[in-house]
């Protein structure tokens, strides 16, 4: 013990490594009382702060409704805006206790920076935006432009190696902040802006004038974006992750906030498993929550169609189609496996 | 007294006299307090080492030799995204290096005029010089940086709208363009040439000094040696027959192609820190000069000297003593300032080695680099000017 509080204590201050690392990450959040998320620094419709210092957005229900899961309150979750270069050290730290920051999934960061993944909230893709007086119909039109990127982010090597293999020339202007690059974008520092396509569609609602900018139909990458957590510590891997599927299965189920108390009294047994009104179901005490805790989530956050539509839909400002999004029975990826 | 008594005495004494002895003291302190700081550090390192293999997250060096896989806006040597980590960071080292070496002499001329204006005896160079020192003084230096690079971004036109400037240059708010020149066969005459006449000009100096010590009679030196260094190359680009071309500019569809540009996030970052860092140099030479007592210019004037030989040969030499040491702190200060370029995405040091830290992931080898890099880089200013301080001290004989 007292090397973990040196350690805290030093390691925190000279290397930005705490030990709280390693004790289970379940006990911790029940014992403070709230889930700390790390969630972007502001992206309209994924995780944004509204005037009165609210955060909201589709990341942001993710936290929800892991502290759903948990506490049964939606309430209790405290955010840690991070951005693309603090993000990794945030979570690795144990600074927060998982990370939905629209972060790419990828082989290197499942394994040498030690976080997992597993489950997939929003399948993206790099793109393009560019303004409409430019006159640039596909992106391989963009040889010898000056791209916008924010550093330390897989849309940064994506844009290397899609330059590259097509042969086109580019000079990167590259910025920590994403703030910093939509500035330089509507300065004119650069030409052509590259981040994720949901990313693109948010950032074009804040210029001054989004009509005046298009984003072009390549996609030059899968962008897997998904909630990550540190390794070594399974049952809070699976809390985060089954959070996740417990809101694609109740889209499944057709069990909405509105319906709920009545899919209660549904006679299917998965619904009822699901819902956890199942005589003598373990379904929840064995993650180490109550049997209602997808119940609760449903309750407070709604099923993932509804988290879609509430904040990044065909309603919002950001007009997303399902598209990849939609469940897997109606043509998209989204799949849960089966809660039982 | 008896043998038995010396032996009582001499094991009293080691048993309470200890204590008490300064010299024991002395080493008893000072071996504590390198045993505590030994453990700390080793506690420091055992933690964090078992923090890393718990986390899973990759340890070692190992990672500088892959494939950075990104690109950078600004490298002054070859670097392409199928260049290694290492590289990457090299070339940010790079960056720093040529914005704090362009930084500290900016620096050091604009204060050293700003510091002697503020002495003037004409009011309003003295009060303007006052304010630039209290302006620039007082305000942070990152929003200093954002001025200038905010003011450079929107105060200059889109690309397509560029200010033609004469010779082919061109400004807009993607930087300074200007023709890139390349040189032809027979070229390598010129430098030689330019070497070739600073040696001469040297001798010539030493020749007039040895000549003014005997003689008495004066040499022009400066003039001879503007003719030498400038002259002699201007003689040997003509003798080749002018092996230089140009390659200029050319507004494209999106860009500027061909030619060599400046960007605004160097132009911004270097003329930030330099005039931040002259309003520091600008006092530290008035209190250098303030230093000086007035009793030797006085003693000078007496000796029937001008007062522009009186402040070059007998004021400032007494004053670069007093001055060099705090300005050896501010040279640290502008090289360590250069880092406040992440912020306007100028690829420095510690621009390109935080985005191999987040695409490795592996924070502490990252931090430790950039910690050694910029350590190395204020020791090697402070041992140069250390040196440059031991042969401007005083010569007592």
């Amino acid at each position: 013990m007292k090397k973990t509080l040196l350690s805290a204590a030093i390691g925190a201050a000279v290397l930005g490594f705490a030990s709280a690392a390693s004790a289970a990450t379940l006990d911790n959040v029940k014992a403070k009382g709230f889930v700390q998320c790390g969630v972007n620094t502001g992206l309209a419709g994924f995780a944004a702060p509204d005037s009165a210092g609210n955060w909201t957005g589709f990341d942001v229900d993710y936290c929800k409704a892991v502290a759903a899961a948990v506490f049964g309150d939606a309430s209790k979750v405290k955010y840690t805006p991070t951005t693309a270069q603090s993000r990794f050290t945030a979570l690795q730290s144990g600074e927060v206790d998982l990370l939905a920051r629209n972060t790419t999934w990828t082989i290197s960061r499942d394994t040498s920076l030690g976080l997992n993944f597993r489950y997939v909230n929003y399948y993206d893709g790099q793109g393009f935006m560019i303004p409409k007086s430019l006159n640039v119909k596909s992106a391989l039109e963009l040889s010898g432009a000056a791209v916008c990127v924010q550093s330390g982010t897989t849309t940064e090597l994506n844009l290397a190696d899609y330059f590259k293999s097509n042969n086109l020339q580019y000079n990167p202007v590259v910025f920590e902040k994403l703030e910093e690059v939509n500035a330089a974008y509507q300065a004119g520092r650069c030409d052509v802006y590259t981040t994720d396509q949901s990313g693109l569609y948010s950032l074009r609602l804040s210029l001054s004038n989004p009509d005046d900018h298009i984003i072009l139909p390549e996609i030059i990458s899968k962008e897997p974006l998904g909630p990550a957590v540190r390794q070594g510590d399974d049952q809070w891997f699976d809390i985060v992750t089954w959070a996740g599927y417990a809101m694609v299965q109740a889209e499944d189920f057709g069990i909405t906030q509105k319906n709920l108390e009545e899919m209660k009294n549904s006679t299917n047994p998965d619904i009822r498993r699901f819902l956890g009104v199942e005589k003598d179901t373990k379904i929840g005490t064995d993650l180490g929550l109550t049997n209602e805790w997808a119940y609760n989530i449903i309750k407070n956050v709604g099923n993932y169609g509804e988290v879609f539509e509430r904040n990044i839909g065909a309603n919002t400002p950001l007009k997303i189609q399902r598209g990849l999004n939609a469940l897997w029975s109606k043509g998209g990826l989204q799949y849960a496996p089966p809660v039982r | 007294m008896t043998d038995h008594a010396v032996i009582a005495s001499t094991e009293a004494r080691t048993l309470r006299s200890y204590a008490y002895d300064p010299k024991f003291r002395g080493i008893f302190y000072q071996v504590l307090t390198l045993l505590i700081v030994l453990v700390v550090g080793w506690w420091i390192f055992d933690n964090t080492t078992e923090n890393l293999a718990r986390s899973g997250t990759a340890s070692g060096y190992g990672f500088l030799r892959g494939r950075a896989g990104f690109d950078i806006g600004q490298s002054l040597i070859a670097y392409t995204s199928d260049s290694t980590y290492g590289r990457a960071i090299v070339v940010g080292f790079l960056n720093t290096m040529l914005v704090a070496i362009l930084g500290i002499f900016t620096a050091t001329v604009v204060g050293f005029i700003i510091g002697l204006g503020r002495l003037s005896r004409n009011w309003l160079i003295a009060k303007l010089c006052t304010l630039y020192v209290e302006i620039f003084r007082n305000i942070p230096v990152l929003l200093i940086i954002f001025f200038w690079y905010k003011g450079v971004l929107d105060s200059l036109p889109q690309v397509r709208d560029s200010i033609a400037l004469p010779f082919n240059i061109f400004l807009n708010n993607r930087g300074l363009a200007f023709p890139n020149p390349i040189w032809g066969e027979g070229a390598w005459l010129i430098p030689v040439a330019f070497l070739v006449g600073v040696v001469a000009t040297i001798v010539v100096a030493r020749w007039a000094r040895q000549r003014q010590a005997a003689t008495g009679k004066q040499f022009h030196t400066i003039w001879t040696g503007t003719g030498l260094i400038i002259g002699l190359p201007i003689l040997a680009f003509l003798i080749m027959g002018a092996p230089l071309t140009f390659d200029s500019p050319i507004a494209g569809r999106f860009n500027m192609t061909g030619g060599a540009r400046i960007l605004p996030e160097f132009v911004a970052l270097y003329v930030a820190l330099s005039l931040y860092t002259a309003s520091f140099i600008a006092e530290v030479i008035r209190a250098g000069i303030r230093g000086v007592a007035k009793g030797q210019s006085e003693a000078a004037f007496a000796l029937g000297l001008q007062p522009s030989h009186t402040t070059r040969l007998v004021v400032v030499p007494q004053a670069m003593r007093i001055i060099i040491p705090p300005l050896t702190s501010q040279y640290l200060n502008l090289t360590k300032n250069s880092s406040l370029g992440v912020a306007i995405g100028f690829p420095e040091l510690f621009s390109t080695t935080s985005t191999t830290l987040n695409q490795t992931g592996q924070a502490v080898e990252a931090i430790s680099i950039m910690l050694t890099v910029y350590l190395a880089i204020s020791i090697a200013t402070s041992i140069f000017m250390n040196w440059f301080n031991a042969k401007m001290a005083l010569v007592e004989r």
